[in-house]
Formats: structure tokens, sequence, C-alpha cells
């Protein structure tokens, strides 16, 4: 098993410094060749807008969806990245999604920086309750199929649909491993 | 925001923090109109800086810098969704309380700014909102994060197009964290003293060997080759100000500054971002100046 995590803006670093305390293989992904290498992938935090760009420019999108119906690549998306995954992206000038997920999702939901917060929430399979960050954050409006994996203030927070996780909230800002855990057995 | 330790060695604990994070590999680009803010998301700007003036307008026209009219803010943050910055003058407390009040997302107490207190920066661990601040040397940095600063870039010279003192920030900063290794915690200690700095926060630098929050580069840069120079040299990321609206075509500059910063390490990519650009913007010899920004805030 090799993870990569789209390192083309945002906080890749952090989720590859989780992936390493696991002791799990893992590389940034930058370009097709490097998609080729990993049979997971993590989509980080940051600007939806400009991560999506870059994923159109490199072709490494395109890339990402033909793996993903040949069903030979797990996806874990944080804030940004659940935008990404999203088929429909609500809110001020959306990004282009990859449309790989069935939800229904709205960007800067919560509002400015100064709504950013961070809360315990429960999360099926884990025994204790997260403390999760959340940063200028979006919120799951519909969920479709997805099984909900977590929720926060009557929204979902964390959900999957067959390979792909979606989450809204930054468990690698703090170094929390138990998220990626469950995405590793994707 | 308290502080805890954790795995990333001694980044302070806080939302603040975490949204510099999300800004890493990006480009923050100064905008003075909605429009230009649009341009700026379009072209891939992972923030923009409300101001009134670029840096080069306020070195060329001269007088007292301030904050910009709330009303030029207010649209600019209805124009964009990505996160919206706005500077105040050095030790302007009210202005900063003005731009909380507006919920933009980010404060850059600014030396571009005429200074507004001769003796004390903001005490920015009164804000819920995070602030950048800009530094020389390592010394400097170290102070405004013990002021609470979520976030520090270089000084370089703004409005210059000249990205020689940006590198030497950067460098410098580097040089003295390595040299922070080979103090003693006497040396460490006095070090520290000198510096105005307290002694635990010089120590987070000596072990972790990097500053304790996100790091990026600003002042003078104007060409995707000189976005890629700084992130090979270890910035996180990059402010450019007059180097997009001063140059000739500004929207295939923004756009080449945000490819080269992401793709720097891979310089055929590069030579294609570079290949057949509109005129940068005219640059400046900082021997020629008759204002530093840089020396402004100590």
């Amino acid at each position: 098993m090799t993870v990569g995590v789209l390192a083309f803006h945002g906080d890749f670093a952090e989720h590859l410094e989780v992936l390493r305390n696991l002791k799990v293989k893992c590389i940034e992904v930058l370009s097709l060749d490097d998609l080729k290498k990993v049979s997971h992938l993590i989509i980080p935090g940051g600007e939806s807008t400009v991560i999506g760009k870059f994923l159109e420019s490199t072709g490494v999108g395109a890339a990402i969806k033909k793996r993903v119906n040949k069903r030979s690549l797990a996806i874990y998306g944080t804030c940004a990245g659940a935008i990404l995954l999203a088929r429909t992206v609500k809110g001020k000038n959306p990004p282009k999604s990859l449309k790989l997920m069935n939800i229904t999702i709205e960007r800067n939901a919560y509002g400015s920086q100064m709504q950013s917060f961070q809360a315990d929430i429960g999360v099926k399979g884990l025994a204790k309750p997260l403390p999760a960050t959340f940063i200028r954050a979006p919120i799951i409006l519909d969920h479709g199929s997805a099984e909900i994996l977590a929720e926060y203030g009557g929204h979902p927070v964390l959900v999957r649909e067959g390979r792909i996780l979606a989450g809204t909230f930054h468990p690698e800002v703090r170094g929390q491993e138990q998220i990626h855990r469950i995405f590793l057995t994707m | 925001m308290a502080k805890r330790r954790n795995i990333y060695g001694s980044f302070p604990v806080g939302t603040g923090y975490d949204l510099a994070r999300m800004l890493k590999g990006g480009v923050i680009m100064d905008v003075v109109t909605p429009a230009q803010a649009v341009i700026a998301e379009k072209a891939g700007a992972c923030a923009v800086m409300a101001l009134e003036r670029v840096p080069s307008d306020i070195r060329s026209q001269g007088g007292v810098a301030r904050m910009s009219d709330p009303k030029l803010i207010k649209a600019i943050q209805r124009a964009v969704s990505i996160p919206v910055m706005a500077k105040i003058r050095i030790g302007h407390t009210a202005e900063a309380r003005i731009l909380e009040a507006l919920e933009i997302d980010f404060i850059d107490e600014s030396e571009v700014l005429t200074p507004a207190d001769p003796f004390a920066h903001v005490n920015k661990r009164l804000f819920r909102i995070p602030f950048v601040c800009g530094a020389v040397n390592l010394g400097e940095a170290l102070r405004r994060i013990n002021e609470g600063a979520a976030m520090i870039r270089t000084k370089g010279e703004a409005g210059t197009g000249n990205v020689i003192e940006a590198v030497r920030h950067l460098k410098l900063i580097r040089k003295e964290i390595a040299s922070l290794k080979e103090m003693s915690s006497a040396q460490l200690g006095k070090w520290a003293e000198n510096e105005r700095v307290p002694i635990e926060i010089a120590g987070m630098v000596k072990k972790d060997q990097r500053l304790p929050v996100v790091t990026f580069v600003a002042g003078g840069v104007a060409t995707p080759a000189d976005a890629a120079l700084l992130m090979e040299l270890g910035a996180e990321g990059v402010f450019v100000g007059s180097g997009i609206f001063k140059s000739a075509d500004p929207r295939r500059t923004a756009k080449a500054l945000v490819q080269a910063t992401v793709h720097y390490r891979d310089a055929k990519k590069l030579a294609e971002i570079s290949t057949g650009l509109p005129q940068p913007m005219a640059g400046l010899e900082i021997g020629t100046l008759e204002t530093r920004m840089q020396g402004r805030g100590w």
C-alpha cells in the first residue's frame, strides 16, 4: 500500500506527518506519474479553488476519476478535499469539483475565520469523542446515499460512500490518527 | 490560543495557526478593487490582501498610508470566496479592532503602512482574528510570534519589484535558526535576552529548527522565477504586492506566479511558465530608495 497526498497546495505536509507516524509508505502527488504509484489518495485542506485548478491543469483530476471508476483508488478528502469530491458545490464562486460522491456541500458555510471552531465529535467505530478542528469549514447539506460516520450541529461532518471518505474537519492539524486509520482499511 | 506540544514540534495550537497552514503553497495577492480580487481568485490566489494602494503607489505618491476604508474591504469580501486579509499600521490597535469587527480572515500588521505607535506592536493575543507580521531576522520574527502572530512573512522591500531583500531576510532567518543549534543553554539564554524573546520560544526554535508558525515571503516578488527561488529557499508560500497589478498583463502574471509557486522544483515547467510573459513591473534599485519600509517596526 502506498498513500499519496495531493501536494499542490494546503496542509499536505500535516497529512504526510500523520501517515509517517502510522508507518505507512506515503508520497506527495503532483503529477500523473506520482498518481500511478498510489493505492490511496488524500486531498488535503486548503482553498478548493486553487487545488481544483491544479487538478485540471496537470490532468491529475481526470486520471483520479478514471482510477475511481476502475475501483483502483480510495480517496479521503478533508475540508477543501471534501468539496472537490462532491457532486454539487453551493456557495460563491465554486471550484470545478471531481463529482465523485453523490453529496451536496456548501463552501465556507459557517462564515469567515471568526466562525472557525473546535468541537468534540462522536465518530462511528471510535470509543472516545474526537476533538475536531473546523477551519472556514463547509457544510454537507445532503449526503445522498453516503453513510454518516460523524455529525455535528445537525449536519454530517464525516461521510463514506464506497471507497471514498469526506470530512469537513482537520484531524491532521492536531496529528490525530484515528480517521486516517479508518481510511487505510478502505 | 494555548500552546501545546504535538507531533509537529512546538507549533502553537489554535484555529488562526490552522488557517495559516491551509494557505501553504499558495500565493496571496494585493488587490485594490473587487474586480482585481476576482482576477486574483480566478488566477488561483489562495487569499487576497485588500488595500487602497499597492506598495509601489504608496512609495511613489507618498503621504501617510493607513488602513483601507471598510467599504472597500466589504466589497472585496463580497466579491470572492477565498480568505480576505487587510493591513493595519504597526501598533494601531483601533484599526485592528475595526478589521476584526468586519470579520475579515487575517490581519497584516504591516510596515507598508505608516507606523502608528513608536513603542509597541499590537498585542495580538487580545484578538480572535489571526495576524501575520513581517520580519527581517529571527529575533524580530520571534518577538512578533510572542505577541501572538499566527504567521510570519519576510518584509523584503515592498513595492520595488526587487527580490534581493526578501532573499536576504529569508536566508538570514534560516541561518540564525541553524546557528541556535550550536549554542549552549547559557548562550541561548543570552541570545534570547538580547533579542527580548522568551527563552522558551528560543528553545523551541533551536529544537525544531524552524519557526513555530507558517512562514511566507513578501516584498519585491515580481516574476515566477522570483517565487520559485524563494520556495526553493524554504518559503512556505508567497505574498505578491505590486508585482501583479503593476505588470503589463495582471491575469497572466498572476496565473504564472501561482503555477511557479507550486511547481517550483520542476525546472521544465518553470521554463514553460516563464516563456513569453508580459512585461513585469518596473523594478527599483534598493540603494536609490528614499524610504526603506523594512526598517519600520523592530
